[in-house]
């Protein structure tokens, strides 16, 4: 179905080299229009610079882009026009109002909502003659948004558009995806939460390194666990990797912070087995937790590493 | 579709509503050439011609010469006694020393101006009282014709540094703080226009140019009666020109600064040249000729000479047309490629 003519956004081997970084090395996607698709990764995985590089903001070392069926090479001001995003830093105008801002961006495109349409969705009303430079976080990041809106793109691209908002704003956002979604709108996000990305995307790239190592639905990814749990447990000393090994329905385990983390199927099976395992050794246990699997189990699986350094 | 400005006005009213919320800029454009121009006006200010300090050497005499020497508007007599007079003639800070009984002795050196008007001041005062007649009769007239004064010539410098800086600060400051502030960034990720960007500039430079001329003009006019004596219209022309000049020169300067302080930088090596060479506070004849032609096509040169000769000698535009030239080429070249070398992210 992902074939090029019905992608949104398709590229193939993409790759940015810096002085000192691979940003991008070597990376295929192809978003489908109408889809929400996610970009996860942990800091520096070349996030940002692939969705610069779908943006038509940066230029690729190698590989081939193509938006809504065109190359940015000879269609710039078409796609321009059909394409909307918000930058993951971008500091508007300070000493200008929300309202100010919003007809300055609407003025640079052939149709699109009114400034004011755009306020009420984005609950910036209140703030419409408020200087951009003493908005908060949140409002900010939602005239970001606002400003991505303006044209009516077929496209929204977005930055960690939550990156920092408190829950409820967050809510918001997501509400304003859903609803650009329920007019056929296709969307590329990044973000660190998982939560979010289970949320809102229908599709999930996980990148490290400027590699892809997994790509599905939420659903797909967590299912390649091939365990609805995990445990994670720390003993005095160190419990050895024979023990950890020898316990029953699990799906792999790896070493995290000063213990071990286990994939099992079963809790009530695992969890008694880790006890006995534990005193048969002679260490002591200090703490263990269990949770259901979710996304962030899957990257720790497929790297060893957390998806948020915190 | 009408409910929307074509995006050049959005950008340039934009841009002016920034400016005019940005009270620092505002001090430096309109406050800080109106406190210059207060400055200098009143260093400079016309007053009557400093009296040359004489001596006259302490004799019984004395006394009765400080009088008469009083009376010419020229001098300023001291009684100095013999070893002082010497002292104080030797150091200058007398011009003339007067001694002698009978025989009237005049001391000074020769090659000092001043010290020859007071000789020839002191003699016609001491000549006069001893009975001498003029037989041809004189009449003094003096000259203090408005133009001719150093302010008038002192102004339309101002003026023109005033233009200079403001329009490449103007411009410099704000696309570099966009471009750190990755705004440039998020504009060029829309259907904008980069050059009506970049036009917008220069149109918002001209509105807040109108204020900054207006308000020197008015203020100069009423404070040291410095009067436009050539076309209202051609100066406005000269300006607008200048301020093309130097909305380019700024847009070239700051097309791929990444910073404040480099943009800085490199304004002011631009700006300090023009500062020294382009006859804003002196007149820059004093340059040697072969220095002439490259300080005449200095913008700013341009654009003092162009406003001088409108203000003060009310030149037509045909005369000011090669001054007008030179500007509009330093704007448009320096738009051209600051378009084409400009760093958007
Ligand atoms: N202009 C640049 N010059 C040199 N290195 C760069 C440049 N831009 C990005 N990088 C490097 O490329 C790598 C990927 O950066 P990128 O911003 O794409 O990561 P990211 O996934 O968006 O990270 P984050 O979650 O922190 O936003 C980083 O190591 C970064 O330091
Ligand atoms: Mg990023």
């Amino acid at each position: 179905m992902n074939d090029v003519a019905s992608s949104a956004i398709f590229c193939r081997g993409l790759k940015k080299y810096y002085p000192d970084v691979k940003a991008v090395d070597g990376l295929d996607l192809s978003i489908a229009r109408g889809e929400c698709f996610g970009l996860l990764g942990p800091n520096g995985a070349g996030k940002t610079t692939t969705i610069e590089i779908l943006e038509g903001l940066i230029t690729a070392d190698a590989g081939e882009v193509e938006v809504l069926g065109m190359r940015w090479e000879g269609h710039e001001a078409e796609l321009r026009e059909r394409i909307g995003l918000a930058l993951q830093e971008t500091q508007l105008n300070e000493k200008l109002t929300v309202l100010e801002v919003l007809r300055l961006f609407r003025s640079f495109y052939r149709a699109g909502p009114s400034p004011a349409e755009l306020m009420k969705q984005l609950s910036l009303d209140e703030k419409m003659n408020s200087r951009v430079g003493k908005l908060s976080g949140g409002q900010k990041q939602r005239l970001s948004v606002a400003c991505g809106l303006v044209g009516d793109p077929d496209i929204l691209f977005l930055d960690e558009p939550t990156t920092g908002l408190d829950p409820q704003s967050r809510l918001q956002l997501w509400d304003v995806v859903a609803r650009f979604r329920s007019k056929g709108g296709t969307v590329l996000l990044t973000t660190h939460y998982m939560d979010e990305a289970q949320r809102l995307c229908d599709r999930i790239a996980i990148v490290d390194h400027g590699r892809l190592i997994a790509l599905g639905t939420p659903a797909e990814l967590i299912a390649s666990l091939q365990a609805s749990n995990v445990v994670e447990f720390t003993t005095q000393p160190l419990l050895a990797e024979a023990f950890v090994g020898a316990i029953p329905t699990q799906h792999g385990f790896i070493r995290h912070g000063e213990g071990w983390q286990l994939r099992v199927d079963s809790l009530a099976v695992s969890v008694p087995a880790i006890i006995a395992s534990i005193e048969k050794s002679g260490t002591r246990l200090v703490t263990l937790s269990t949770h259901e699997a979710t996304l962030e189990d899957v990257f720790v699986s497929l790297t060893g590493r957390e998806l948020r350094d915190e | 579709m009408s409910e929307y400005n074509p995006p050049v006005i959005e950008l340039t009213v934009t841009r002016l509503k920034e400016f005019l919320r940005e009270t620092e800029a505002i001090f430096w454009v309109f406050g800080f050439p109106l406190l210059l121009a207060l400055a200098l006006g009143f260093a400079f200010r016309e007053k009557a011609p400093d009296r040359i300090p004489i001596g006259i050497v302490d004799a019984p005499n004395a006394k009765q010469r400080l009088a008469l020497l009083s009376r010419s508007p020229a001098l300023l007599p001291r009684i100095y006694d013999p070893a002082a007079a010497e002292q104080v003639l030797r150091t200058g800070k007398v011009s003339l020393l007067v001694e002698g009984t009978g025989v009237v002795i005049y001391r000074f050196d020769a090659t000092r101006p001043d010290s020859r008007v007071a000789r020839l001041e002191a003699d016609d005062a001491l000549q006069a009282a001893a009975g001498r007649r003029n037989p041809q009769p004189v009449r003094d007239q003096l000259v203090t014709e408005r133009g001719s004064r150093y302010i008038d010539f002192l102004i339309p410098g101002l003026l023109g540094m005033n233009i200079m800086g403001t329009g490449m600060w103007s411009v410099g400051f704000n696309v570099v703080n966009a471009r750190t502030r990755k705004l440039l960034k998020r504009l060029i990720a829309t259907p904008m226009r980069k050059s009506d960007y970049l036009a917008a500039q220069f149109l918002a430079r001209l509105g807040f140019l109108f204020l900054e001329v207006i308000t020197l003009l008015v203020f100069t006019r009423f404070v040291f009666g410095v009067r436009v004596n050539g076309s209202w219209l051609l100066l406005g022309a000269i300006c607008v020109a200048g301020a093309a000049a130097f909305s380019g020169l700024g847009i070239l300067i700051a097309s791929r600064a990444k910073t404040i302080e480099a943009v800085s930088g490199l304004m002011n090596v631009v700006m300090m040249p023009m500062w020294l060479c382009s006859g804003v506070f002196f007149s820059y004849e004093r340059f040697p000729d072969a220095a002439k032609p490259y300080i005449r096509a200095l913008p700013l040169t341009a654009l003092n000479d162009a406003l001088r000769g409108v203000m003060t000698e009310g030149l037509s535009a045909a005369r000011v047309a090669p001054q007008l030239g030179i500007m509009l080429a330093w704007g448009v070249v320096s738009f051209l490629v600051g378009l084409k070398i400009f760093r958007w992210q």
